[in-house]
């Protein structure tokens, strides 16, 4: 059968057998290798997408019911070479060890804080249970979470500065010369 | 001693080191990019998959895959019987008929895809005998107990003969004889699966020209073994291997046997089919045959005189290390490290494997430590609580000091910070106070209960092994540098502490150097990433390289400042003639000209530690070249009519010689620190007649963002010269101690001796509602006294 999707924002259409996982098509059929398989019975989130605005376990959700939905994937989160601020957080605060979980952490946090943009830290945690981490103790994932929310709502430098800091600068060069 | 982070500056005037700096790695793995084995695809690849034995104990009577080789697209499927060779070394088999644990493998198939591979595999006609088998070590040493290798001149009975190591000082018996308190006590501990989110996977790719290169890339804790094996398994020399690493997602000392093995199937495969053949691991296979945390029974003799000094200590260290087994070298870790961190005049320690029909045991976080350190900080625990003394009393006066001698003889001449570490622990949680306080809780269903362990480390490989590893530093004409070593990024930020310790080496900033990973054909042999000795003594011959190179690179600087290199100097990429202010080049551009003036653009270097006097028959000397210091505090409540445990707090003290990169040690921790608890309080791995019950995650729990206890980390710094710029040991001391802490914290709790690890809730109800007395052999007890912990 054929299944479409659109994922990260383009339309795709790919060949599936009726027993294929989610996961199985975004791996295999669209040969996207970002979101991982960990476990294939649901439990440890490393095959976390967005579908439908939801998080889910791909590797438990049948490919043909996700007919014309919307998929998104690790590989949406940058656009080109500029990172999400979510992932730059989880860069800043070294939420990253062997990195193999991180996609699924990244696409539950991404999801959640859509539907939360203000969590406490212990909505964060739970938030985040059904995702499974040997290398981190979590503690640096709930604190790259909690940066990308500081950084988010921090207020925009206004250009009066920006002008001052060009400024000094002009004269740090004019005295250098 | 400094603590790291105390006022939020460094101490030591380091400028790339000593400081956070973004993980190397950490952008292709949060955009997806970063390539995990099982994410490579190749034209014309296969799937490659394994037939695992049904039985713990079984010979193959028939086997035949005729109609198995009739499935649309199968491609191949060998058995045992078309191996020239069914093992490597160290004892694992490729593939056999003889069946000695869940984990071996009969026949190994290839095929287009996942459903057609799994139909071959269901196809496979196959009968067994079930043998007659051995469990535990207790069935293995019964006389006329079945073995599980005859013949074998490696072992006596079931005991493997070369894992005997021990340690001797003093005279024992001697000193028993004059003891006023004499302790007897069994410790046990369960095994635990090392839970790594990847799971093993591999692709082979052979090349078909007249080089006969067969290409393997895979997630290695050790690409040497794995090159090693799969030379071996094919029939060809290691020069017609080439491991090439990918990033590995997690390892804890676990990517080694099953890893290889995995690759060596690959290989197989890829060899007899001509195409590159993919083989991953499911879960469920990766946890029924990788290896695991060696199960224990300690067996303990302690001797002290009436004022609490211990006089002698004697132990027996039985391991259960399963069907097959590499790692003899662990027992020697094992008998310097099972006294702990104490003066003791006299010590016996024999520590010996035995083989079962049960799964594997190898290499895990802390290699010995985290067993011995529950055991024996239990022990001292006990004896105090036997002498009336106080523990804490009783440990201080026992404690290793800069000067003394170790359970080995080694003389302990570099600083031992511990007692600093202790002082700050207790000041941090009001240790001695919640600890007397929470012994009046009986009336009260909810306890709380402090505990602690300390524990020492020795640092890299120490006697066990050459500690040898190669590194290479080169530099472009564009400026930019490349590192490459011998050793191996698996999580742990190694890629990020060469980076930052070529920066300081080199004094240019870190974001124009770059690290490939290992790739056997690039490198020597620098054995395997593991010891917590990567950046102690890995980083070493990077270092050494890059000395040498940037004296190269001055040669063309002071030419260039029609200057002698002496009176030159690099400092933050700029290459500056010294005294003179304005004279500056910066680092690329003298890159540029050394390379268009045929300088020497990059240097291998060889790192050998100094030679370690250490006599392993006698089991004396000098074992390791340094020790890491550390402490743990655990805070637990105790429900005493569910049996819950929660472990409210932990704060550790780690003795970090010089902090590489601070965020990377603090994550380490905080890692080291949940899988100690999990070892502790959650990770029972069910095994039935040899057969593990919880091969996934539905049933193997390991902890989630909800168990994470608060954790306060102490970064201590100390002075000795042995590691890369001081550094110390950090990835296995940060979960050694944590299960003895929360043991501890819950004796202090419930009164009640925990003897055997890990328990969880339902194990603890049954504690505390059923608990012995008279029952010390590995069973539970509860404390004569409560007065008196």
């Amino acid at each position: 059968m054929i299944l479409h999707l659109t994922v990260n924002g383009k339309n795709v259409e790919t060949q599936i057998s009726p027993e294929q996982t989610l996961l199985s098509v975004i791996r295999g059929n669209l040969k996207m290798t970002g979101t991982k398989i960990g476990c294939m019975v649901g439990e440890c989130g490393a095959c976390t997408v967005i579908l439908n605005g939801k998080a889910v376990k791909s590797c438990v959700v049948n490919a043909a019911q996700c007919e014309g939905m919307e998929v998104r994937t690790v590989e949406g989160l940058a656009n080109g070479e500029e990172l999400h601020p979510l992932q730059q957080a989880f860069i800043d605060h070294n939420a990253v060890q062997c990195g193999y979980c991180t996609s699924g952490f990244l696409m539950t946090a991404v999801a959640f804080l859509e539907q939360n943009p203000n969590p406490s830290r212990d909505e964060i945690k739970k938030a985040i249970s059904g995702n499974l981490c040997r290398c981190t103790g979590y503690i640096q994932i709930e604190e790259a979470i909690e940066g990308y929310i500081a950084e988010r709502d921090k207020p925009k430098e206004v250009p009066d500065n920006e002008t001052k800091e060009n400024a000094a600068e002009e004269t740090v060069e004019a005295a250098a010369s | 001693m400094p603590i790291y982070g105390d006022g939020n500056k460094t101490e030591k005037g380091y400028t790339y080191i000593n400081r956070f700096f973004p993980r190397v790695d950490a952008r292709d793995k949060v955009t997806g990019r970063a390539k995990y084995a099982g994410d490579l695809d190749f034209p014309g690849m296969l799937i490659g998959g394994a037939l695992f034995s049904p039985y713990a104990h079984a010979q193959v009577t028939y086997i035949n895959v005729d109609k198995a080789r009739q499935i649309p697209g199968v491609h191949c499927v060998m058995t045992f019987e078309d191996l020239k060779k069914e093992k490597s070394w160290g004892y694992y088999t490729f593939m056999s008929s003889r069946l000695r644990y869940q984990g071996d493998v009969s026949a190994i198939v290839a095929a287009e895809d996942w459903e057609s591979l799994q139909k071959a595999l269901k196809s496979i006609e196959i009968e067994y005998k079930e043998l007659p088998a051995v469990f535990t070590p207790e069935e293995a040493l019964k006389p006329g107990a079945p073995l599980v290798h005859e013949n074998d001149p490696e072992c006596e009975g079931n005991i493997w003969s070369h894992s005997r190591y021990k340690v001797r000082k003093g005279d024992v018996d001697a000193a028993f004889e004059t003891c006023d308190h004499i302790l007897e006590r069994v410790y046990r501990t369960d095994p635990v699966e090392h839970a790594y989110m990847e799971t093993e996977a591999a692709v082979a790719v052979p090349d078909t020209t007249a080089s006969g290169i067969m290409t393997v890339y895979a997630g290695c804790v050790n690409p040497f073994f794995t090159r090693r094996w799969v030379a071996d398994v094919l029939g060809v020399s290691r020069a017609k291997i080439r491991v090439v690493q990918q990033t590995v997602g997690g390892s804890f000392g676990g990517k080694e046997e099953l890893m290889g093995l995995t690759a060596s199937r690959a290989a197989l495969l890829a060899s007899a089919t001509g195409r590159p053949v993919k083989m991953v691991m499911t879960r469920e296979e990766s946890i029924i045959a990788s290896t695991k945390r060696h199960p224990f029974t300690i067996k303990y003799k302690l001797g002290t005189n009436n004022e609490g000094k211990i006089q002698a200590f004697q132990a027996e260290v039985i391991e259960n290390v399963g069907a097959f087994h590499m790692h003899e070298f662990m027992n020697f870790r094992a008998a310097v490290h099972a006294a702990g961190v104490y003066e003791i005049p006299n010590v016996k320690v024999d520590v010996y494997g035995v083989f079962t029909n049960t799964v594997t045991a190898g290499a895990m976080r802390g290699y010995s430590s985290p067993q011995l350190i529950f055991g024996s900080e239990q022990l001292y625990e006990e004896m105090a609580e036997e002498l009336g003394m106080d523990y804490m009393e009783f440990k201080r006066l026992n404690m290793l000091k800069q000067g003394g001698t170790n359970a080995c003889g080694q003389v302990m001449d570099a600083p031992i910070i511990l007692p600093e570490i202790l002082d700050k622990l207790f000041d941090k949680t009001d240790f001695e106070n919640k600890r007397k306080a929470y012994l009046n809780q009986s009336d009260t269903l909810k306890r709380k209960g402090i505990g602690m362990a300390m524990f020492y480390r020795g640092c890299g490989l120490g006697a066990e092994a050459p500690d040898a590893s190669a590194g290479s530093v080169v530099v472009h004409d564009d400026g930019t540098v490349m590192i490459n070593s011998g050793l191996v990024e698996n999580g742990q930020g190694m890629k990020t502490a060469f980076t930052q310790i070529v920066a300081e080496t080199l004094s240019i900033p870190p974001d124009v150097i770059h690290f490939i990973g290992v790739d056997t054909n690039t490198i020597p042999d620098s054995g395997i990433t593991a010891a917590s000795r990567t950046t102690v003594m890995g980083s070493q011959s990077v270092k050494l390289a890059a000395e040498e190179l940037k004296g190269y690179l001055l040669e063309t600087a002071a030419m260039m400042f029609h200057a002698t290199p002496e009176a030159v100097e690099l400092k933050d990429g700029m290459f500056k003639l010294i005294g003179v202010p304005d004279a500056v080049i910066p680092f690329q551009v003298v890159a540029n000209v050394h390379h268009w003036t045929g300088q020497q653009a990059g240097v291998m270097r060889w790192f050998k530690p100094p030679h370690l006097d250490y006599d392993m028959k006698e089991g004396f000397g000098k074992a390791f070249p340094t020790y890491a210091y550390g402490s743990v505090i655990a805070e637990v409540e105790v429900d005493m009519q569910t049996g819950e445990i929660n472990v409210e707090k932990i704060t550790c003290g780690h003795d970090l010689g010089t902090v590489i990169n601070n965020k990377t040690v603090i994550g380490q921790i905080y890692g080291g620190v949940l899988m100690g608890q999990g070892y502790a309080i959650m990770e029972k791995l069910l095994i039935k007649d040899g057969i593990i019950r919880t091969d996934n995650f539905d049933t193997y729990m390991i902890g989630t963002s909800m168990d994470v206890p608060e954790i306060d980390a102490v970064l201590f710094e100390s002075d000795d010269a042995a590691g890369t710029y001081g550094a110390k040991s950090v990835g296995e001391p940060s979960t050694e101690g944590v299960a003895a802490a929360i043991i501890s914290a819950i004796t202090n709790a419930t009164g009640i001796r925990i003897r055997r690890i890990p328990i969880n809730k339902v194990d603890m109800l049954s504690i505390l509602h059923h608990s012995n007395d008279d029952t010390v052999e590995g069973g539970q007890a509860r404390l004569k006294s409560r007065t008196d912990l």
